[in-house]
Formats: structure tokens, C-alpha cells, sequence
């Protein structure tokens, strides 16, 4: 566990720098905070999940197909992208320019008491990654690796996977909205001019 | 050009083309699936077909999932697959249940009428009992006849009432896969 030592707190503020310029779909608990963080609680360019564990890569490869003009980001743990982990090979046939996927990785289940994950013990998600066919590959797990990470994330032309690995440490504290229809209405009236 | 539908081959069933063609017009730009032989004609259009999104998956989760997101970005999906796939689905159907996503899937059975495979039986059983309890309306074809007006129920219950829409094509349509 010894490389799991960046902030999330830190860091993805740094690898997204711009969030409004992107529409996003997070996992559950950690990464729904991370980024109604970053966007605020009342942004309307982000789908957050607290549950449909598996089903954030999926969702954002449905948006990323649809809109084609628009940057897409997956923002997503290391349980929730290793429940439906073939996903990523789905992502990768398909193939789409405007889909970029970042998993926050902390090695634990955090929401459930920290229990090591998989990936605290031997699984490699960047590797699996590669593995799945994404070509363009980062993993970030040191103050050094930040930036070039963070020009892919904002160059991003092609499908795209970064590695984040993060202490166990808590993500934001923010209250958003758990209405999963409510949420989907204000992101659908922001992005389409209706409901 | 619009992409052009092929004629069927003499001898074939038609369903599967005016289904596809049914579906194209109805405005589904994503067909996702796991393969499966009842699906084959639909599958092979929307590889061929430039408008629209053909989609290989790996669990049929994804397809749910995929659905969501398209909604989201304003397009319409609709997920194939056969129906031991339903139990991959259970908790993702989750998100449009409480989110009111429109979910249209189309499933060919197996494990029902003249099953010889016995692995099929568990799941072919437990389909529409265990989609129904995750409150999915299921709509059963068992003739060519209703495939169509089948399939437009479900396209209106799920794009215009929000529902979450099941079309299970039993083996009375598609005939028994001979098996052993």
C-alpha cells in the first residue's frame, strides 16, 4: 500500500481543472463527493450515483455516444469499476475520442468500514485497462506524474484512462441531492432545453 | 444515403427486419447486446448501419447503465439480449427505476417453450417473475403477428411514460434451439 499516498482532495482539482467544460458521470460515495465538489452542489453538468454499483463507465459511454461534441468524463473507484470491470472493454471497442475515465483508487472500500480492496492488494486497474484495449493509459501516483496526466485529461482526443491512486483518507464533505430523477431532470434541462 | 434495410432472404422470417426498421424510426440511435442467436438479424443490421451505434457488451448491466447515459444525452438505446441476461440486470434496473429512465430491452427466451437444454430451465423460469418484482413491465410475443404492435407498446411505456419495458420473444416464435 505504500504508493497510495496523493490527496484526492489535492489532486483532482489539479487533473480536472476546468470542470464546467466537461459532463461527468461518478460512482458512488468517494467520487460522487469528489466531483459535486468541484462542481458545486447546484452543477448541472454531472450525474452523480449512490448506488447501481458497476454502472458508472456504462453510463458515461451511453453520454459519450450521444454527445458526440461534448467532453465526457467517468469519474469512478476502485470497488465500483472493479464490480462491472468489463466495461472498460467495452469502452475500448467502441472506441469514442470524447471519453475519458478516471479512477480515484485508494485501495479500499471506503464507504463499507475500509476494507482493502483488490487493488490494495495485487490488481492493477491501469494494467487492466491497457489490457481492455485503451490506448491512452496514466497512471498517477506521485507528485510527478501530475501533470502530464492532467494535459491528457484537457487535450484528451482519444479515449483515456487515469490511474489515480489516493490515500485512505475522506473525500469532501457535501451535501447533494440523493433524487436520482430530480438530478437527471436538471442535468437534461441544462444540457437539451428539456426535461 | 440513409443506411437501406436489406430484403429478407426468401424463406426467412420478416419480423426481424420490420423490427429493426420499426426501431429505427422510433429514433434508437444505441443498440447494445450480449449475442445471442434470437437477435441475429438486429444485431447484424446495426453493425451495418452507419447511423446508429451497435454495441458489444460484456454483462448485460452495462446495457442499462449505457441507457441511462444515453438518455442523458438525448438519445434512445435499446438493449438485446437473451434472457439468462435478466439476471445480470437486477441491480442496475435500480437506476432507471428511481431516476424514471426511459429502459426498453428486447429479450429472446430461452428456457421455456420446448427447452432442451436443462441449464436453460432456472433462469427461462424465473425471468419475468424476477423482472417483475424489480417492476419491469414485461410484454410476451408468441407469434410473428404481434412482434410489431408488441414492440410499439413498448417503445410508447418507455420513452413516453418512463418505465422500465421488457419484450420477451418466447420460443414459440423463434423455435426451440435444437440442442444434444
Amino acid at each position: 500500500m505504500s504508493d497510495f499516498v496523493l490527496d484526492r482532495k489535492e489532486v483532482i482539482p489539479r487533473l480536472i481543472q476546468n470542470a464546467d467544460e466537461y459532463l461527468i458521470v461518478t460512482g458512488l460515495a468517494g467520487t460522487a463527493r469528489d466531483v459535486a465538489s468541484l462542481c458545486g452542489a447546484e452543477g448541472a453538468n454531472y450525474y452523480t450515483m449512490a448506488g447501481a454499483m458497476g454502472g458508472a463507465v456504462a453510463m458515461g459511454l451511453g453520454l459519450a455516444l450521444a454527445q458526440p461534441d461534448k467532453r465526457v468524463l467517468v469519474v469512478t473507484g476502485d470497488g465500483e469499476l472493479l464490480m462491472n470491470v468489463g466495461a472498460l472493454a467495452t469502452v475500448a471497442v467502441m472506441n469514442p475520442p470524447n471519453l475519458g475515465i478516471i479512477c480515484v483508487d485508494n485501495g479500499h472500500y471506503g464507504e463499507t468500514g475500509n476494507q482493502v480492496s483488490h487493488t490494495g492488494h495485487t490488481t492493477d486497474l491501469g494494467v487492466m485497462a491497457s489490457g481492455a484495449g485503451i490506448k491512452q493509459v496514466r497512471t498517477v501516483a506521485d507528485e510527478s506524474q501530475i501533470d502530464d496526466a492532467a494535459a491528457m485529461v484537457k487535450g484528451g482526443n482519444a479515449t483515456f484512462f487515469v490511474h489515480l491512486k489516493v490515500n485512505d483518507g475522506p473525500p469532501p464533505v457535501i451535501n447533494r441531492s440523493l433524487d436520482a430523477n430530480y438530478t437527471k431532470t436538471v442535468f437534461r434541462k441544462a444540457l437539451l432545453g428539456t426535461a | 444515403m440513409p443506411f437501406e434495410i436489406p430484403a429478407p432472404p426468401p424463406g426467412e422470417p420478416t419480423w426481424p427486419y420490420e423490427l429493426y426498421k420499426l426501431l429505427k424510426d422510433a429514433g434508437i440511435t444505441q443498440f447494445s447486446y450480449v449475442p445471442d442467436a434470437g437477435h441475429k438479424v438486429l444485431i447484424n443490421l446495426s453493425l451495418a448501419d452507419p447511423d446508429v451505434h451497435s454495441v458489444p457488451l460484456t454483462s448485460e448491466e452495462e446495457g442499462v447503465a449505457m441507457a441511462a447515459g444515453a438518455h442523458l444525452g438525448g438519445q434512445k438505446h435499446v438493449l438485446l439480449m437473451q434472457s439468462s441476461g435478466a439476471g445480470n440486470c437486477i441491480n442496475m434496473l435500480s437506476l432507471p427505476r428511481l431516476g424514471k429512465f426511459p429502459f426498453l430491452t428486447i429479450l429472446s427466451m430461452r428456457g421455456d417453450f420446448g427447452e432442451g437444454n436443462p441449464w436453460q430451465m432456472p433462469m427461462g423460469k424465473s425471468v419475468q417473475p424476477v423482472l417483475e418484482a424489480c417492476d419491469v413491465v414485461c410484454l410476451r410475443v408468441d407469434t410473428p403477428e404481434e412482434v410489431i404492435p408488441t414492440v410499439e407498446a413498448g417503445l410508447t411505456m418507455a420513452f413516453q411514460s418512463q418505465e422500465s419495458v421488457a419484450v420477451l420473444l418466447s420460443q414459440k416464435l423463434l423455435g426451440a434451439k435444437k440442442f444434444g
